[in-house]
């Protein structure tokens, strides 16, 4: 019973994408796609555990599901006629060779530019990631109706605009591509730093779904840099997590992490792609500078900052967002000590933004200035939602 | 093929000046030349509209738009396209051409 169990959790996380993405092409119609294969992997639940594994799980959903959905395609073409015609799905006609593959097709289509940003994230979770609405309602604080009606709107704007089911136009690939890896950033960042206080300060769920989805995308689009880069940036940040969290539920900053508790196997794939990218002699991306930064934070006995900020300079150059610049200024910070990092930090426009705070308090209590000190990490906790970072500027609040 | 109605958005009642209609006539040119033309056309500012109900015995005049806001519909074309992503690039092109926003939506299928 329980080996039965095993093999469905397994077959669901390897076979769902497949199962949906196929019956989408097959039947050009997303919701049809991911009703049947849903119905498919209900009936596996019922029937494996007494008729056994099938010798090809995937080939058994897969068929199961078309079966379904040709039945309900003939009951409700007796009922409404030409009903069906209206939701088609169209497909692109030219497919792109190598990157063809119905999988990569659904992963565009859920994270079309012109569907808004939670609906991308909500239809990748639901359509390729397999997850149920509950648990992405719950992933991200929305009622399960909202989400349920989001997922819904999605797929009918999908249907009526005619939001194609395939690889982008070679002209619009670089951009949709990215697109599609800022969808799986965001998925992995909400994980890793859960936003609201009313969740685990790190979810895993989150991360691990992100690792998957972007391995499949890598596995689809093994060339691309920025994806192998996304993947290792990841990797690398997924491999410290045991250690960011201490048993009081305190964010432990990476210089006071254990790195005993972090991941070798995790560090070990990701410092492989990062340097699989220097070897290409391509110019890197932002993902890519990024895994970069982490591969040095990973990478022996403490970081290397002079390296760290030689990355961050590379990382402006593409991406010159007051962000990066406050990052940028931690790294000058451990170089030419908090004073000239507090002069850079101090222009920068980010009074909205709690990791603003909390670097210029961390600057201030470096330099003795205690009450400035206090005030900025006072800004930073009202506006911090995570709840392991609270608690950790809570207590340096205390101790300042 | 879909048909998609893109409405030119505008703020103002200024028509379109000579540089902009140079570059809509290039591109409904192309358009036409690559089989996306359905029709176009500019329309008058919001102001010559009048709404009609006709449900009542007699019809009902209201002079002016139906909605007054800051943005109104300042022409449109009906362009078509096998599916979204190329109206959507459609849709850049024009947008550059008229030099306003363009709003896309698609016709529901028949």
């Amino acid at each position: 019973m329980t080996d039965v169990d095993d093999v469905l959790t397994r077959v669901h996380r390897q076979e769902w994408a497949r199962v949906v993405a196929n019956l989408a092409r097959r039947f050009r119609d997303l919701d049809l796609a991911e009703e049947m294969a849903a119905e498919a992997f209900a009936t596996a639940v019922e029937r494996w555990p007494v008729d056994g594994v099938p010798p090809n799980p995937g080939a058994w959903l897969t068929t199961t599901a078309q079966r379904r959905a040709i039945d309900r395609l003939r009951r409700e073409s007796r009922r409404e006629g030409k009903h069906r015609e209206a939701v088609m799905l169209v497909g692109t006609p030219e497919p792109l060779g190598a990157i063809d593959d119905d999988r990569l097709r659904l992963v565009f289509t859920c994270c079309h530019p012109a569907l808004a940003m939670e609906s991308r994230v909500a239809l990748t979770l639901r359509m390729v990631g397999g997850l149920t609405v509950p648990e992405i309602a719950h992933a991200f604080l929305v009622q399960e109706a909202a989400m349920a009606r989001r997922i819904t709107r999605a797929k009918g704007k999908i249907a009526a605009a005619r939001i194609p089911y395939g690889v982008p136009l070679r002209e619009d690939l670089p951009a949709r591509l990215t697109g599609v890896l800022a969808v799986l950033f965001l998925i992995f960042n909400e994980g890793y730093l859960a936003t609201s206080p009313g969740t685990q300060p790190v979810r895993s769920d989150l991360t691990a779904e992100a690792i998957r989805l972007t391995r499949l995308v890598r596995e689809l689009v093994p060339a691309d840099g920025e994806v192998a880069g996304l993947l290792a940036l990841m990797l690398l940040t997924e491999a410290r997590r045991p250690a960011r969290v201490s048993p009081t539920g305190e964010l432990v900053l990476l210089g006071e992490q254990d790195r005993t508790l972090w991941d070798r196997e995790l560090i070990g794939e990701g410092h492989a792609l990062v340097r699989e990218r220097l070897a290409s002699g391509q110019a890197p991306g932002r993902y890519q500078v990024l895994a970069a930064i982490n591969a040095v934070h990973t990478h022996g006995r403490s970081t290397d900052w002079r390296q760290v900020l030689a990355l961050y300079d590379q990382l402006l150059r593409l991406d010159p967002s007051p962000v990066v610049r406050l990052n940028r200024a931690i790294a000058v910070a451990e170089l030419d000590g908090p004073q000239v990092a507090l002069a850079l930090v101090d222009a920068l426009p980010l009074d909205g933004y709690h990791a603003f705070h909390a670097t210029r308090a961390d600057l201030l209590r470096r330099l003795g200035r205690t009450d400035e000190a206090r005030a900025a990490y006072d800004r930073a906790i009202e506006l911090a939602g995570n709840t392991a970072e609270t608690a950790y500027l809570v207590r340096r609040r205390q101790e300042t | 093929m879909v048909q998609y109605l893109v409405s030119v958005l505008s703020d103002s009642t200024e028509l379109a000046d000579d540089a902009e209609m140079a570059a809509i006539d290039v591109f409904n040119d192309q358009l036409r030349a690559d089989g996306h033309w359905v029709f176009a056309g500019g329309l008058a500012g919001p102001d010559a509209a009048t709404v009609i109900d006709g449900r009542g015995a007699e019809p009902l005049l209201t002079d002016g738009p139906y909605l007054e806001s800051k943005e109104h519909v300042a022409g449109f074309w009906i362009i078509e396209a096998p599916h979204l992503d190329v109206a959507l690039r459609l849709a850049a092109a024009g947008s550059k051409a008229c030099n306003r926003r363009l709003e896309l939506r698609p016709f529901l299928a028949g």
